[in-house]
Parts: C-alpha cells; structure tokens; sequence
C-alpha cells in the first residue's frame, strides 16, 4: 500500500490554482522528486502535505488514514525547509533535539539519537555550535539531522541543495541519496534542478501548473516525455511541429521533413520531441524518412560535446549535439546533413 | 577622497557640540562655587545637598516606580501590537490599528499629554475612575507612548525573523503556544529588553505630558527638576544631572548590549 | 481565546490612542464654564460652541503663535540638516570597526536626560555663566551679555535636543549608498565633486526629507525649549497651549489649538510616513 496518497488534490490563492486536482502516490522508502519551475505548485503541495496549508479540496492520505484535518505538529512526518530555519538561539545539538524535546524523549536517549544522527550527517563534535558559525553545507546538514533525528517515514524536502555553491551540490546529493537509502524513508524533494531531480531519484514527478503532467523513472521520463512542457524542462529537446501523414510517420513542415517514430503516430498528435545529442551528421545527403539538413548558424563549445544551432530550409532552428570523439564539429556557415533513429522521435500528447 | 578628512571634521565638531555642554556640566557639578559654573575647587556638596533634599528624593522614587510600571506595561502591550503587525493575518480595521500603533510617535507631547489628561478627566465623570490623578494616569501615559516604541521593535524584529522558523518548529511537534514560547520568544527577547529600557527612558525623562495627566499628588522627578530650572539653575540640579547621566548611561550600555546580543543571533539565514 | 492576542492591544489603542483624540475634538468644541472641569460639553440646547477655532483664526496672537511654531521648527529642521550632514558622511565613510562607537556617541547625550542638558545650556548662557566669565575673563566685554533667554539661545537648544534625531536617518541612507557607485561615476567621467552631486546627494535626498520631517513634527510643538532657554516673546503653540490650559484654564480653547496642531501636521507625518513605507 501507499505510504502517502494525494487524492485531487486543490488550493487556489486568490485566482491561481497552485494545486489542480493532483493524484500522486508515494510508496514507502522511495525516493520522489518534484521537478516543476518557480509556481508550478511543487512548495504548496509540500507544505500541504506538512499541514501548512489546508487543501481547498481533495483528500491527504498517510497509511490510508485522511489527516487533513491533523494539525503539523501532530503529523507523523518531517520536513527540512528551504532556508534551513535553524533555531537561531540553539546549538546544532539543541536544534536537532528539539523535536525530541517536543516528544518528551528522556535526557539520556535523546543525547544518544542526537550523537547518532549527528554521526549520519558527519557533523561529529559540531553539538555546541551556534547556526551562525556554520557554513552553508554544514547548515544543510544539521537541518537533514534535525529532520531525521525523529525518524520520520516521510521526509519533505523543499529545494535542499538550492542554497548550496554548484561544487557542493553533487556531493551532497549523493550524500542526500545514501542517507536515505540508509534510513529507508520515504523523501519526496522539490527541486526546479532538472539534472538534480535525474540523478537522486527513482521517480520524478514534473508538476506544471499545479497538474502533474508525468511521473516515472527518470530515464523513462527523460527519454520519452509526455508533453511539450516536459520535452523543453528536461534536457531541452528539439521541440517539432506538424501532423501525422497518414501512412504511419509524422510530417514536419519546418524542416521540412518525415519523422517516422518507432510506434505508430497517433490521430492528434501535433508535436514530436528529439533530443540534441540523438542526432547524429551524417557523411553524405539523405532523402529518406527520419533526415534533414541545414546551415550551421552557431557552435558552442560545452567541455564534453558541442551543441550546433542548425537552421533548415524549413526555417526551423534545431539543437544538435556533436561529441568530442567524433572529431572536431562543422564550422560556421557550413552545410550538414542530419539523421537520427526512429526510436529517438517521441510523440507528444500535450 | 578629498572629501573624507571634511566629512571627518564635521563629525568632530558636530561631537563636539553635542558632548561639550554636558562634559561642562558633568566638570562643575564637583566645583565648590555656589554659582554654577565658577569653579571653587573639588567638592561632593552639592551630592551631599542633593542626597539631603526630601522633595527631589521623593519625586524620583515615584519617577523611578512609574518607569518601571510603565515600560513592562510597554513592552506587553507594544509587544503584542508588534506582534499583530508582523504576524497577524489580514482582519478588519488593519488600516485603523497600524496607524492608531504609531500615532503616539508623532504627536506632539503637549497634545499628547492634554488629550490623555482630558480622556482622564471624561472618564471620570463617567465612571468615577480614575478619582485622583497621579502616579496610575502617568504610568498609563507613559506605557501608552512606550508600547509604541515597544511595537515599532518588535515589529522590526519579527518580520526580519523567517517565519518558517516557528514552522520548523510546529513540524517537530511544537503545538502553537509550544512553538512560539521556545522559538519566537527567546527569538524577540533581546527586542523586549531594548524596548524595556527605552520605554523606561522615556518615562524618567518626560516632563510635558506628566504635568499635564498628574495631579496634587503625583510630582516627578522631571517636574521639580523643570520647576527648579524655570526659576534659574541650582547647583543641586548639576549633580543631578551627573547622576541621572551616569545612571542613564549604564542603562544605555545594557541596552546596547542587548541589542548586539539580538543581532549576533537570530540573523536569517 | 485565540483572538485575544489581537482584542486586548486593540482595545487598548481604541481607549488610549484614539479616544482621547476625539475627546479634545469634542472639547474643542464645548462652551467654557465656571468649575471642575471648567466646561460644558456641547448639548442639544446650546449645540456646538466654535468659538474657540474663531478666536485662534481671528486673533493675530495665535496665528502668530503657529505661524512662529512652525518656523521655529522649520528653521531647527535645517539647521539640524546641516549639521547632521557631514556627521552622517563622517559616520558612513568611518571605518566598519569605528562605527558602533561613533553612532554611540551620538545617541549618548540623547540618552543623558533631556533636562539636564538644557540645564548644561542654562549654566553656559547666563550673565554669571561659562561663556560670559570666558569672555569677561579675556577681558573681550567688560558687561555679560545678554545670552539666555533669546532667539540664538532657543535655536541653540533646540538643534542640541534634536540633532540625533537627524544624524540617524541621514546616516541610515547614506550607508546603504554602495560605494562602487561613485567608482562607476568616476569611471564615468565625473570628477569627485561631480560624482558626489549627481550620485551620493541624489539617493541621499529621500534620507534628508526624513530627518527633516523627523525633527520638525515634535519641533513644531515643543514646549519646555522655548520655556527654559527662549525670549517671553517667544510664545510658539507649545507655550501658548501650555498656558491657556494651567493658567488661563480655557480648556476648550487649549483643546483647539491642539486641533489646529494636529491639523498643520497631517500633512508632514503623511510624508514621513510615506517616506518610511518606501524603504
């Protein structure tokens, strides 16, 4: 059974809908990522969840049992918050004591726990610091530890690694991901980092609007996006517009060209994705199905690849991607010729 | 550049100008001299005069119990003015009550004190209360334009502190009252104190509006000090002056301590 | 209970804020009488008295009573402005490590006592005073002069009371001003004078205003200055309040000069507000 299951779930401020009769299941000791831009609703769903907000409609679930009406501070779960919100006044021992504290845990297991969490997050011999002799990665753990130190089944985590310099980043996302592994919480984190939101979970659920537009495994959501939104958010696919052609491929006049994807194109469908490191050069012209061509407009140099601004005669600009190991990418001005497989071509419902 | 060793002078000098007479004053209250301000040689005299004088001595005691009645009356009423400013949702009359808060900070003290006096005076022959005027109209004068200062710092305090501290809080099982006695309490505290002495201060050193709500039996110590100074200075008054200086000046040290206390914690991440 | 936090502080605002005010409305607006209290309040039989605010529009010596009031605080205004300025620039452009102390420095005396320090201005002033045995003793005036109870004397006290008062806004504005600002006039073309009146004193306008209104609003209304250090001609509104209301005892009267006073300074609080809301 579900640990945590939203059921239509709705909140409106003033005219925006920050949540739009959302379904979303979390299973125990899964790790979940909310990835949606700023006002996609993924902050209200999780102080929703933490009782913050009250739900204009829809229903909480927590081990199937409704806690809509259970108030925060009687809520099974956790959550560490954006801005860290240490306790100003309190050491990194008070801070992550607090919440035993409140539980009435005697002096001794509590000082036991505490050291205990505080060894998870590796902040040993850090108990009688105040927060503002911390550094921002020491921050963000004793607000991990305080989270946990209540071993909660569900951990919310709003934009944990936002305040974080990008080098600090990566390692404590894996340091994110072990602990997590290591408690076997559940962690639902929010995050507007595409590639954080890929790398840490086993499912990412892309909100827009308040609707969740595509939940899965990341490389299946990477891979085969739903919509238009998910196809531009995640890795900036080449978005192509156009139609079906009646005879099972897809036709796209701005390049102009057939796009023939692995699975039938289905009536309605108006819009293909593919992705920039999927299309290869191709050594001489081509005319058949899933080819184009165009004019290199623009190349930057990325580290691992180049990325060509390509524009075709169709007038369309694409994203072309063109590893290092195939040698040095097409200079300026210079006519390329396109191709890409079939199962690169992702229909597109929305 | 060239302007820093001008901006530097004009600080000097506008120092100067604000220390020079009270240094003066602070020197010639040890002077022997029975005018103020001659020189006559080292002497404590007029301390001793000053100890011996049973009006100045009473007033100061009332003035010394008014402050204090007044300030901690301040800083709960203004404490919870600042509060409902800060935190408090949107209710009806918001517009009214953020600008009745900070009217006492602007009026001037003769309105102030007349209005407060003619308040008293209705209110009396309405409801009989209060019958004597004195020790109770001050100290409620007093912590009135207090409780406005009060308000202004804790307010200023309150909405520097995130408010998703007292969120952490309730999230780890802190009910409402729990959160804000252990979060946000320990969080205003520094504020509270500040806004204690500075209610305080205020209260020892009106002279307008306690004149206008007092009666035949309250005097403060401003008001016989004014008196004695209407009729020309008393050397009495210059060793009073140097001890409600000093005494003043360790209340502005702790202030000032408390307000560092507040701004080494607390800050937001 | 959970509005309780809310009920009580209003309560009190309603009962010592506001109350008050329109009690010295209504009073403003009642009869003189014989007697405690010495009025009578307006009644159906006699309906509202005016003749309070017509005697303050008709009789030049109230008219000149605010018009000197507000001049008096206008003039402490500016000259607290020009002095407060470069005390400000000093204080921004001190060292970090220098600041607390400096700002210290300036508060300090605004903590000493405001009686004491005119009592300091009295000793300094009078015929037998600092200044005229200073002078006498040089051997530069042979009579002491006359330095006590005189307009120079008012302003004196007033700017001395009311400095800090200035010195905090301007120094607050000046100090969020950020440096590189100047460099990037410099860089610019402007030379140091130039970059100062076409950089620094533009953004430092809206923190002079606020001094300004800071120390004219309680200024316009001052009482003991003009008692303690002015000439007997000096009778601004403050004074003439203070006298129609203990010795005179027409309260109404009292009442509606405190009207009138309130009315000349909506306008003022409106703009510091506004000011304030800004930043």
């Amino acid at each position: 059974m579900a640990l945590l299951s939203l059921r239509g779930l709705t909140k409106r401020f003033g005219e925006t809908m920050a949540l739009d009769r959302l379904d979303l299941d979390v299973a125990p000791g899964e790790f979940l990522t909310l990835l949606g831009g700023s006002g996609s609703g993924k902050s209200t769903l999780l102080r929703v969840v933490a009782g913050f907000e009250a739900a204009d409609a829809g229903a909480v679930l927590l081990d199937g049992q409704e806690i809509g009406a259970v108030p925060p501070h009687a809520r099974p779960l956790n959550m560490m918050f954006q801005s860290y919100a240490l306790f100003p006044h309190l050491s990194v021992a008070g801070n992550v004591a607090y919440g035993l504290k409140r539980d009435g845990v005697p002096r001794g297991e509590r000082d036991r726990r505490v050291a205990e969490v505080l060894a998870l997050v590796g902040l040993e011999g850090f108990g009688r610091r105040l927060p503002y002799r911390l550094s921002g990665g020491q921050k963000q753990r004793v607000a991990l530890a305080r989270a946990l130190v209540k071993r909660p089944r569900l951990l919310l985590l709003d934009e944990p690694l936002g305040a974080l310099d990008a080098n600090l980043r990566e390692r404590t996302g894996f340091e994110l991901r072990a602990v997590q592994r290591e408690t076997g919480a559940a962690f639902i984190m929010v995050t507007h980092d595409q590639n954080e939101a890929l790398a840490l979970a086993d499912r990412v659920a892309v909100l827009e609007g308040g609707r969740l537009v595509q939940s899965g495994p990341p490389r299946a959501v990477y891979e085969r996006p739903a919509t238009r939104f998910v196809a531009g958010f995640l890795g900036a696919a080449n978005v192509l517009e156009g139609g079906p052609d009646g005879a099972g491929g897809f036709g796209c006049p701005a390049l102009p060209a057939t796009l023939r994807p692995g699975t039938p194109v289905e009536a309605g469908t108006t819009a293909c994705a593919l992705r920039p490191e999927r299309i290869a050069l191709l050594p001489a012209p081509s005319q058949g199905p899933n080819t184009a061509r165009g004019v290199v407009e623009e190349v930057a140099f990325r580290g691992d690849d180049s990325l060509l601004l390509v524009r075709t005669p169709g007038g369309a600009l694409l994203r072309v991607g063109h590893a290092e190991e195939d040698g040095a990418p097409p200079p300026r001005g210079s006519m390329v010729h396109l191709g890409w497989e079939a199962a690169s071509v992702v229909p597109l419902l929305g | 550049m060239k302007r820093l060793p001008m901006a530097a002078l004009g600080l000097v000098l506008g120092l100067l100008f604000l220390w020079l007479p009270v240094l003066l004053l602070a020197a010639y209250a040890f002077s022997d001299a029975r005018i103020p301000f001659q020189w006559g040689g080292f002497s404590l005299r007029w301390f001793a005069a000053l100890a011996g004088n049973a009006r100045l001595i009473e007033a100061a005691w009332l003035s010394l119990r008014v402050a204090c009645g007044a300030a901690t009356l301040a800083v709960l009423l203004g404490g919870a003015v600042g509060w409902v400013l800060a935190r408090h949702g949107p209710f009806r009359g918001r517009a009214l009550f953020g600008a009745l808060a900070g009217t006492p900070l602007v009026l001037p003290d003769v309105v102030t004190g007349l209005s407060l006096l003619l308040f008293f005076v209705m209110l009396e022959s309405l409801t009989g209360w209060p019958a004597e005027r004195g020790a109770t109209t001050i100290l409620l004068a007093h912590a009135t334009i207090g409780a406005a200062y009060v308000a202004v710092l804790v307010q200023a305090r309150l909405s520097e502190l995130a408010p998703e501290l007292e969120d952490a809080a309730r999230d780890l099982g802190a009910a409402p009252p729990v959160a804000f006695a252990t979060v946000t309490l320990p969080l205003l505290a520094p504020s509270l104190v500040a806004g204690w002495l500075l209610a305080f201060t205020l209260s020892v050193d009106d002279v307008v509006v306690a004149s206008f709500v007092s009666g035949p039996a309250g005097t403060t110590l401003p008001m016989v000090v004014f008196s004695m100074l209407r009729l020309g200075l008393t050397p009495e008054v210059n060793a009073l002056a140097v001890v409600v200086l000093s005494a003043a000046g360790s209340l502005l040290a702790l202030a000032m301590l408390a307000l560092r206390l507040s701004q080494s914690r607390g800050r937001p991440p | 209970m959970r509005r309780l936090p809310l009920i009580l502080p209003a309560l009190w605002l309603g009962l010592l804020v506001a109350m008050p005010l329109l009690v010295v409305l209504v009073l403003s607006l009642s009869f003189p009488a014989e007697g405690i209290p010495p009025f009578s309040l307006p009644n159906c039989a006699e309906g509202v008295n005016t003749e309070s605010f017509t005697l303050l529009l008709e009789d030049p010596f109230y008219r000149d009573a605010f018009l000197g009031a507000l001049a008096v605080a206008g003039g402490t205004g500016l000259l607290c402005l020009m002095l407060a300025f470069p005390m400000a620039l000093g204080l921004a452009r001190a060292a970090p490590s220098w600041r607390p102390l400096l700002l210290a420095l300036v508060l300090l005396p605004f903590w000493t006592g405001f009686l004491p320090r005119l009592g300091a201005w009295i000793g300094l002033l009078r015929d037998e005073g600092w200044i005229n045995g200073l002078l006498q003793s040089l051997g530069l005036i042979e009579a002491p002069l006359p330095l006590l109870y005189s307009w120079p004397a008012l302003f004196l006290g007033m700017v001395h009371a009311y400095l800090p008062f200035a010195v905090l806004p301007l120094y607050a504005s000046l100090s969020r001003i950020d440096p590189v600002l100047e460099e990037a006039a410099a860089d610019l073309g402007a030379t140091g004078p130039v970059a100062f009146l076409t950089v620094t004193l533009p953004l430092a306008l809206p923190g002079a205003a606020a001094a300004f209104l800071l120390v004219f609003i309680p200024a316009a209304g001052e009482y003991v200055i003009p008692e303690l250090l002015g000439p007997p001609s000096a009778q601004l509104v403050g004074r003439v309040l203070w006298g129609e209301f203990f010795q005179n005892r027409d309260w109404p009267v009292a009442a509606a000069l405190a009207v009138v006073l309130l009315i000349l300074l909506i306008l003022p609080i409106r703009l510091f507000q506004r000011l304030e809301a800004r930043r």
